[in-house]
């Protein structure tokens, strides 16, 4: 691949249907963002995908969001106005910097995009981050539609200059991935200060630091009269005697089912414009409050002494939507008609879980982990999906890098009869896997590590990373080789096998898991879907000899179908579907009675005849 | 201008095109003028999903997802999607469902079947079921893969968007090359939904 495909400068005021993340990419440029840098994650990922292919800018995928942080705050010290992005959970990966971040404070604009995932649609947990930029000290704002969060990210910019802050922009599933119409401006020439020496400020040490904590409170009461006067934290009149308080895209609900509701709607959400919503409260009889997930707003204006009600109404679990808002209005006795009720009809149709590819190479390592019965500890990637049926070979999944520690932690207490293996992707490996390995060989921990090697990140879209050898902007660089890497870490017993080969798989894993001692090993194919999709190389079922076993079937893959015709026992013969067969050979390993030939041999045979 | 504001969901298999008929949809509405907002969720939807497009439009819209029963046209590009979508039809709205079924690995390792008669069982659902035989019309036009398109026009009667607006949207966003046989899908859609007999 070359250089990435660059957009359109916009030359001159324009109207553009864009996603949220787009709208951010787009606004970022427009506020004179220099340099971002992130780790892809739904539902963040675009953002910087966006951004790289704008003229003038430097982005970049780091190994991890700690090191997307800690990048982005030498270029914000040195000058360059900088985002950082990622989803909620990375922010945790962050947290550590951005905490001390917050006191020394930045010199050029700094925002930070953090993308939540209310309902988990690709998520571990459902946090709400709304709470971290409270307990960091720094402004937060909260667009409800691609429009603000192209517009607020400006803002945003903006306030992170004028109090020398790093400021949260955050969004959740239903800003990053909806699409809205924005009204897009030209762009400035981005501009580089220069890094001034200031150790008073930028040197944590407990005497600076302490001066600077006070700092932070001084500025946290800038911001907290700075947020009454905000145009965005406004009263938007409307009838009736209920008041509500609301923000992000649950505004978007409420006026949905309340267009004509007085509404006071919170766009800075740290600090909070609480004077402002108790002269709200002042001009209604009953406060509502609407939020996603947890009652963040609902707590502070409580404890301001403002009377209100929420999650009496609200769910605090998954995402809202005008349905469940509508019924909470009800609840309340807000809403005297119901909306349109769900059909009456009950329909139960089946389910679709998301399945590996067909040809994914995770499908032959995870055969093989059940074949020897593993205890497997998983990692955050598609071959999570190995925990579904009919495979149900993956068995825990924490966090990115969790699954070493985990296994790890197992093997020290003699925790379990089966082997114990540890899978982990290759771009979840750079991004956690290193210091769990370290632990490992350190502790002498007779653990065995997989490390997936499909050349992607695929479950986000198969960006690059460390070990593709390019670059987010398309240049060519330094691809890591996983085998000196592990050598240089320590370990001993290394093997780099083709994770297509079933047997070999089994005979490998059973070595290592019995060999007393911290193992790598590592199972290379490319994905079957980035950077090009892979073309059908099909294999075909010879159902004259199928007997109907089921063993095909059982490895869950998806061109894999059971088809009318039966054995004589009444057992069900399969076909392999031509358009999605990629002839990873699996099945072929698999079947007991060799039926399953390539498509290209068969003929072969029919022109010989 | 009417004040409506026109709830459409488009639903389907990972792969099918799902995204790129909602792209379509939304910039045409744009191109007529309206607001628009349009919200789906990515991630899985190329491992096999269901695959699930809220695309509204109007002079204001506020919330990107539809109302539950309100959608005033669900298009399923999967039968049995179409029996899964059909209740998110309003009391008058359009089911318009293309006829291909897309079987799912749960069905083969005999957890969860297949249902029957899937577009028979909608019709029970929504006021107003047009089946589509998409695959077929787009084969005939000699390219598989403008069913996109073909379901697109046949949804384009329900529609305040003119036709200009729709072929220029076409044109604009198909792959070079196949403009005229998706222009051609388009309107084989259109007929379409007059011809087929609503269930």
């Amino acid at each position: 691949m070359g250089k990435i495909k660059q957009l359109p400068e916009i030359k001159e005021p324009t109207r553009m249907l864009l996603s949220g993340n787009e709208a951010i990419a787009l606004g970022a440029r427009e506020a004179g963002v220099y340099f971002a840098s992130a780790y892809p994650g739904t539902p963040s990922t675009e953002i910087l995908e966006t951004f790289a292919r704008l003229p003038g800018v430097i982005a970049q995928w780091a190994p991890n969001e700690k090191v997307a942080f800690e990048t982005g705050i030498g270029a914000a010290l040195a000058g360059a106005r900088t985002m950082v992005c990622m989803k909620h959970v990375g922010v945790n990966v962050a947290m550590d910097p951005l905490m001390t971040f917050a006191y020394t404070g930045t010199v050029a604009g700094f925002v930070l995009v953090s993308a939540d995932d209310p309902e988990m649609h690709s998520s571990q947990n459902e946090q709400d981050n709304r709470i971290l930029a409270r307990f960091a000290k720094i402004p937060m704002l909260e667009p409800s539609d691609s429009r603000e969060a192209h517009d607020f990210f400006k803002l945003a910019m903006a306030i992170s200059e004028k109090f020398e802050t790093p400021v949260m922009l955050r969004v959740t599933t239903r800003i990053s991935h909806a699409k809205g119409i924005v009204e897009l401006e030209t762009w400035p020439v981005p501009d580089v200060g220069g890094f001034k020496r200031d150790p008073d400020r930028f040197v944590m040490v407990p005497e600076y630091a302490r001066r600077r904590h006070h700092e932070v409170e001084s500025r946290l009461a800038q911001l907290r009269s700075f947020s009454e006067k905000m145009p965005i934290n406004r009263a938007e009149p409307g009838q009736g005697a209920i008041g509500i308080v609301t923000g992000g895209i649950s505004y978007q609900h409420v006026r949905e089912i309340m267009p004509g509701a007085k509404i006071f709607k919170v766009g800075m959400s740290n600090p909070m414009p609480l004077d402002s919503i108790r002269k709200f409260a002042g001009t209604v009889d009953r406060l509502i409050v609407v939020e996603e997930l947890e009652p963040y707003y609902e707590e502070q204006i409580n404890a301001a002494g403002i009377k209100c009600e929420g999650k009496r109404f609200f769910p605090v679990e998954g995402e809202l939507n005008p349905e469940i808002v509508a019924r909470g209005l009800h609840e309340a006795g807000v809403l005297d008609d119901h909306l349109p009720r769900l059909h009456p009809v009950d329909v139960d149709v089946l389910p679709r879980p998301p399945v590996l590819c067909s040809g994914c190479p995770h499908r032959t390592v995870f055969s093989a982990l059940k074949k020897i019965k593993a205890d497997v500890f998983g990692d955050i990637g598609c071959y999570t999906l190995g925990a579904l049926k009919p495979l149900n070979a993956l068995h825990t999944c924490i966090c990115m890098g969790a699954s070493i520690g985990m296994a790890s932690g197992v093997q020290q207490v003699g925790g379990s009869r089966h082997p114990v293996v540890a899978v982990i992707g290759d771009s979840t490996f750079l991004h956690s896997g290193m210091t769990g390995l370290l632990d490992a060989v350190y502790n002498k921990v007779p653990v065995t590590i997989i490390i997936l090697d499909n050349r992607a990140t695929a479950m986000t879209g198969g960006q690059q990373h460390p070990g593709t050898g390019h670059t987010l902007q398309g240049e060519e660089t330094f691809a890591v080789d996983y085998v000196e890497l592990a050598r240089a870490l320590g370990v001993k017993n290394i093997h780099s096998i083709d994770a297509y080969d079933l047997d070999n798989v089994i005979k490998v894993v059973k070595e290592t898991t019995s060999s007393g001692e911290p193992s790598v090993i590592l199972t290379s194919r490319p994905c079957m879907l980035y950077p090009v999709k892979k073309q059908p190389e099909p294999y075909k079922v010879v159902l004259d000899v199928c007997n109907g076993c089921g063993a095909c079937i059982r490895i869950g893959c998806p061109s894999i179908i059971t088809i009318d015709e039966t054995t004589e026992k009444g057992l069900h013969k399969v076909e392999i579907d031509p358009e999605t067969c990629t002839g990873c050979r699996l099945c072929v390993q698999v079947c007991p009675v060799d039926c399953i030939i390539p498509v290209s041999e068969s003929e072969v045979e029919v022109v010989q005849e | 201008m009417s004040e409506k504001t026109y709830s459409i969901l488009i639903v389907g298999v990972g792969g099918q095109g799902v995204i790129l008929a909602s792209e379509l949809l939304s910039e045409a509405a744009m191109n007529a003028g309206l607001d628009v907002k349009k919200s789906e969720v990515h991630g899985m939807s190329q491992r096999g999903g269901v695959v699930s497009s809220h695309v509204r439009f109007g002079k204001k819209v506020y919330s990107p997802l539809i109302p539950a029963g309100s959608a005033d046209v669900v298009l399923a590009f999967e039968a049995a999607e179409g029996l899964r979508w059909a209740g998110q039809v309003k009391n008058d709205g359009l089911l318009v469902v293309n006829t291909q079924r897309i079987i799912p690995p749960v069905a083969f390792t005999r957890e969860y079947d297949y249902p029957d008669d899937p577009i028979g069982e909608a019709v029970k659902c929504a006021a107003r079921v047009r089946p589509i035989d998409g695959q077929g019309i787009a084969l005939r036009l000699g390219n598989v893969k403008a069913v996109n398109t073909v379901l697109l026009g046949a949804i384009s009667g329900e529609l305040p968007i003119s036709g200009d607006i729709w072929e220029a949207v076409i044109k604009r966003r198909v792959p070079r090359g196949t403009e005229e046989i998706n222009l051609a899908a388009f309107r084989a859609g259109i007929e379409a939904v007059k011809s087929e007999a609503a269930v």
